[in-house]
């Protein structure tokens, strides 16, 4: 048994004051979201910290993108508390960049990718003011740093499934926020976008900026995320990944589902 | 045609001038509000919205009629049109979010429902011996006959409102039409920018109540928005150009009926609607079926061409004739099927091509740049020149083929 294996039974007191969760990005607590009678999540404390890559991990149905929809007010909790950076959600929105899965959109919309981009930044443009050289540069910038600087004026239905994914994070780099949410971001997505947008996050992260990615490769986890959050509708383990990231862990977030010998691989550091 | 023409410069008659006005102002709005409608796909509510306006106008009738008047106040029968839209709209959600009925159900019950009650409402009415019921059926259809100087300044000002309204919200619209979740989690509240374009769309289904009737209203909602998607792939042109569809259509429609004395106004802007959508249908640049159609003929060309030439270069027979015809015509070969001298040399840079393929694929990593190949795309297109050069040196020095 590793040493340090931090389960969610015995976590309760870490969340226990607000000064906690005002060094915490995101910190959630008794968070219980359903979908009719069946709870999706039930009484999930996690906590993210400032300046992380955090990995949100967990079978198919676990409830790890619904974790990050209840979280920024996109689904109703049944129970539950949120706060970033130690506020409420109302007043931390423009601190928050979330990048949905691809899935969720219509690619047919009639908009450009540089279009798509500018929604970003919709918090600074409002109702009314035009779209201006500075507003235009950010958005060329965003475009550029996922590298689709020549595709702006495309109509979005003709990009790549990987390109779709790289004007989503544009669109959230666009909107220059502390805290960047992804929602399965390495989902169907071709290897060299792959390695477009774990270059960015790191990029970002290297900033001091904080990201909190659904995720389902747990091959990569290791590599690419450094705080790691394992859900299977109850909270199961979370912390530093040289930690938490455990073959213990992982069959208990997983069950049966994970065989003796993948759990092997996937743990360099095994004890 | 000289009516027509008096009627296009509004030279027709007071009537008909008033009624052609109100009509390009209503169009144009209808176009603009149900652009968003189109783009939020709530197409199908906006028409149980609409079919359930009749209950209103009936009740709102009789509740007239019992007080006294005639009944045919236009204000207070558009006032209950627009309540028992409101309920209908509101019953279509609430049955989605209550009930496992998905929404195309909720909407067929709502619609057929609120009509058939309407309609039997209609019947009662006409039996009555109080107030002036003649006529209360034309808001089925529209009819522009009796249409009055208030009417148009209603439709104008309504629409003028409409216009500024949907200048405004277009940005939170166009958001949330594109992705709510992203929308959301940026502070919009989806809900009431919903609520927002479903009151436009309202006003609209209401204030075109007495030109082209409750049950031809969707069309002037939903023909020009679909016919601007065919001509750009921004909202904010789509916006532009469905209005003018929709003021084209209202425009012309309204003039032509003026012509003969029992064309029916909202029938025929709506049937114009539709020949400017059919038109844009065929004829518009890329997106169009015409387009469609040059395109895959060229594409087809391409296809023939290139395995004309790897053919050519591997000394195989020939016998497709459409490949023979392309050949012939791009002088690669004579009329009597032997290769020229400039097919030889298309056709040895072909197999040179497909070699360099075939290298590219064994020594690069990159699949996205190699996985591009589809026998057509210049390999030019997607390689450097430095890069061609190194396969070239893997595949030796170029060697003549087809020398007959």
């Amino acid at each position: 048994m590793p040493e340090r294996l931090r389960l969610a039974a015995d976590d309760g007191a870490m969340l226990g004051d607000h000064a906690d969760a005002a060094h915490a990005a995101l910190s959630v607590r008794g968070m219980t979201v359903s979908y009719g009678e069946k709870p999706a999540l039930f009484s999930v404390d996690a906590t993210f910290p400032i300046g992380a890559m955090s990995a949100i991990i967990g079978p198919n149905g676990a409830g790890k993108s619904t974790f990050l929809k209840a979280a920024l007010g996109l689904v109703p909790m049944v129970s539950g508390e949120v706060q970033f950076f130690g506020l409420p959600l109302a007043r931390a929105r423009g601190r928050i960049a979330y990048v949905p899965q691809r899935a969720s959109v219509d690619w047919d919309f009639p908009t450009t990718v540089i279009d798509v981009v500018l929604m970003g930044r919709y918090r600074s443009l409002g109702l009314l003011r035009r779209v201006g050289r500075a507003e235009m540069a950010l958005a060329q910038e965003a475009l550029a740093r996922v590298g689709m600087e020549g595709f702006a004026t495309r109509q979005i239905g003709q990009l790549s499934g990987g390109q779709q994914q790289r004007v989503f994070l544009a669109r959230a780099l666009a909107q220059q926020a502390d805290l960047y949410l992804l929602d399965e971001p390495f989902a169907g997505v071709d290897a060299a976008t792959e390695r477009a947008i774990i270059a960015v996050l790191k990029d970002l992260n290297a900033a001091g900026k904080s990201v909190i990615a659904v995720h389902h490769d747990l091959s990569t986890v290791v590599d690419y995320f450094d705080h790691v959050f394992m859900v299977n509708v109850r909270a199961m383990a979370q912390g530093p990944v040289p930690e938490a990231f455990t073959t213990a862990a992982l069959s208990q977030t997983y069950g049966g589902r994970l065989g003796a010998g993948q759990l092997d691989q996937l743990h360099p550091a095994r004890s | 045609m000289a009516g027509f023409l008096d009627a296009v410069l509004l030279q027709a008659g007071y009537n008909a001038g008033l009624v052609t006005i109100g009509a390009t102002l209503l169009g144009f709005a209808a176009g603009m509000a149900g652009t968003f409608l189109f783009l939020r796909k709530r197409a199908l509510v906006s028409d149980a919205m609409a079919h359930a306006t009749l209950p209103g106008i009936a009740l709102a009738f009789l509740v007239m009629v019992a007080f006294g008047g005639d009944g045919r106040n236009l204000a207070g029968l558009l006032l209950g049109a627009g309540a028992s839209a409101l309920i209908g709209l509101y019953l279509v959600d609430w049955i989605v979010r209550r009930t496992r009925l998905a929404e195309d159900a909720a909407i067929g019950a709502v619609l057929s429902v609120f009509f058939g009650f309407g309609v039997v409402l209609l019947t009662v009415i006409q039996s009555l011996d109080r107030g002036r019921q003649a006529g209360l059926e034309d808001f089925l259809l529209g009819a522009t006959a009796g249409m009055l100087m208030q009417d148009a300044v209603l439709i104008a000002v309504g629409g003028a409102l409409v216009v500024a309204l949907i200048v405004i919200l277009r940005r939170p619209m166009t958001l949330v039409a594109f992705d709510p979740g992203h929308a959301a989690a940026l502070g919009l509240r989806v809900g009431r920018i919903d609520l927002a374009m479903m009151g436009l769309v309202m006003a609209i289904t209401v204030i075109g109540l007495t030109l082209v009737g409750l049950i031809l209203i969707i069309a002037l909602l939903i023909i020009p928005p679909v016919t601007a998607r065919f001509w750009t792939d921004r909202v904010a042109r789509m916006l532009l150009i469905a209005g003018c569809v929709g003021g084209a259509a209202g425009y012309l429609g309204a003039a032509l009926s003026a012509t003969a004395p029992d064309l029916p106004t909202g029938p025929i802007i709506v049937l114009i609607a539709a020949g400017l959508f059919t038109f844009s249908l065929f004829f518009v640049p890329r997106r169009g079926v015409l387009a469609a159609v040059l395109a895959r003929r060229r594409f087809q060309a391409r296809v023939h061409w290139r395995q004309g030439l790897l053919s050519l270069a591997r000394a195989e027979p020939i016998h497709d004739p459409l490949t023979l015809r392309i050949l012939r015509a791009a002088g690669a070969i004579r009329p009597d099927g032997v290769a020229t001298d400039k097919g030889r040399a298309l056709a040895a840079k072909s197999l040179r091509d497909e070699r360099r393929w075939d290298i590219a694929r064994a020594i690069h990593q990159d699949t996205a740049l190699t996985g591009r190949y589809d026998g057509l795309t210049p390999i030019e297109e997607v390689f450097t020149a430095d890069q061609i050069a190194d396969f070239d040196a893997r595949i030796g020095p170029p060697q003549p083929v087809g020398a007959v």
